[in-house]
């Protein structure tokens, strides 16, 4: 029976105690769940707990200082990286991050995201990219696909009027403070896996006093794109990837794309 | 080459049943109870325990993360 291998010298995987036990409010199968994790697993594995602060945004993460087991800090919506940039340089041996939906990062608070990168503050930014507003009911965000359909866009997301989806991964990649810049996804194992890698890479780089570390994860928003998780995780793979294309686009200080 | 054996622990109260475990376990272990937990979620339990090699891949990508792996070595 396979259940009396079920004991601790058999342990190969389970929940880091760097997020807490609180249920996570988000809906079934939502990216946020996993990114925490992923992110968490990298701070417990560098051993950073205590020297860790991140910055909550607002949108549906708004509550992720409960989960992460961490210091953290809640700002307004969109200024998460002028709240991470105050505290980074009043405790510079610190590990700073922000946490930051498309809506919270892209929108109200692109001044904020560009400045911050532009300063060259050394952070790391955690991006969830799901191309559109979860919180507030699914509307329209500048990430969304051309053609695709949320509540302020029911005819489908018209470039006429409202403009391009907005790589702003590729566009903060320019500024000279930011020191790498790259684009991952958590809908399967494998991805999770590199997402880590390049977390723990940020991590590294920013309290070395690099600059600015930028990571985008590409998530699902299943309830905003009204799909199950399953067929989420797939529709992601087929259509959003393929504009918003993962990968690295600045490593080292140096563009590679 | 010694082959492993795997088994998982779902905490059923805690999973919300979204299928993300089952949609990616690479054996085809996992699927839905016919059943509901206590917020009415079907969740996740190995309907094909023998196939199980405890890879960690359903307890990776878990939303929740309320997935725990185990392996062994079968001898
Ligand atoms: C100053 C201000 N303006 C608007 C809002 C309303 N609001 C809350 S969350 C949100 C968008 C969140 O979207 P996103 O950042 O993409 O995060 P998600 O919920 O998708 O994770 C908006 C517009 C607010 N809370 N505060
Ligand atoms: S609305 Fe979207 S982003 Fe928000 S918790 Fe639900 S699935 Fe996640
Ligand atoms: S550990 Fe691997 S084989 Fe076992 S249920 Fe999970 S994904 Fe499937
Ligand atoms: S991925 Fe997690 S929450 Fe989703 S069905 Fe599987 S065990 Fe439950």
């Amino acid at each position: 029976m396979s259940s009396n291998i079920c004991t601790p010298e058999n342990l190969v995987y389970k929940k880091t105690s760097l997020l807490t036990d609180k249920v996570m409010h988000y809906c079934p199968g939502c990216g946020h769940g996993t990114i925490h994790r992923a992110l968490m697993e990298v701070v417990d594995e560098m051993g950073l707990q205590d020297k860790t602060i991140g910055i909550a945004p607002v949108g549906c993460s708004v509550l992720a200082y409960d989960y992460m087991n961490i210091d953290m800090q809640e700002a307004a919506h969109g200024r998460a990286p002028a709240v991470a940039t105050a505290i980074k340089r009043l405790m510079p041996e610190k590990f700073v991050f922000t946490y930051q939906g498309d809506g919270d990062l892209a929108a109200i608070g692109t001044a904020e995201t560009i400045h911050c990168c532009n300063r060259g503050e050394n952070i790391l930014m955690v991006f969830v990219n799901n191309a559109i507003y979860g919180m507030t009911g699914g509307q329209m965000a500048p990430t969304t696909l051309e053609g695709m359909k949320t509540a302020t866009s029911p005819y489908g997301r018209d470039v006429e009027k409202v403009g391009w989806p907005l790589r702003i991964t590729e566009m903060v990649a320019q500024l000279n403070g930011v020191w790498s810049a790259s684009r991952h996804t958590v809908h399967t194992p494998a991805a999770v896996m590199k997402l880590k890698k390049a977390l723990k890479k940020g991590i590294e780089d920013s309290m070395a006093g690099k600059g600015t570390c930028f990571v985008e994860v590409c998530s699902s928003c299943n309830s905003g794109w009204k799909m199950s998780p399953v067929e989420a995780n797939k529709w992601m793979a087929e259509h959003v990837l393929e504009y918003f294309v993962p990968g690295d686009i600045k490593v080292d200080g140096k563009m590679v794309r | 080459m010694a082959k492993f054996k795997g088994s998982i622990v779902v905490d059923k109260e805690r999973c919300k049943g979204c299928g993300i475990c089952v949609s990616i376990c690479p054996n085809k272990t996992l699927g839905m109870s016919k059943e509901v937990n206590g917020k009415g979620y079907n969740f996740a339990v190995m309907v094909a325990e023998e196939t199980c090699v405890g890879c960690a891949s359903c307890g990776r990508i878990c939303p929740d993360g309320v997935i725990t792996v185990y392996r062994a070595k079968e001898d």
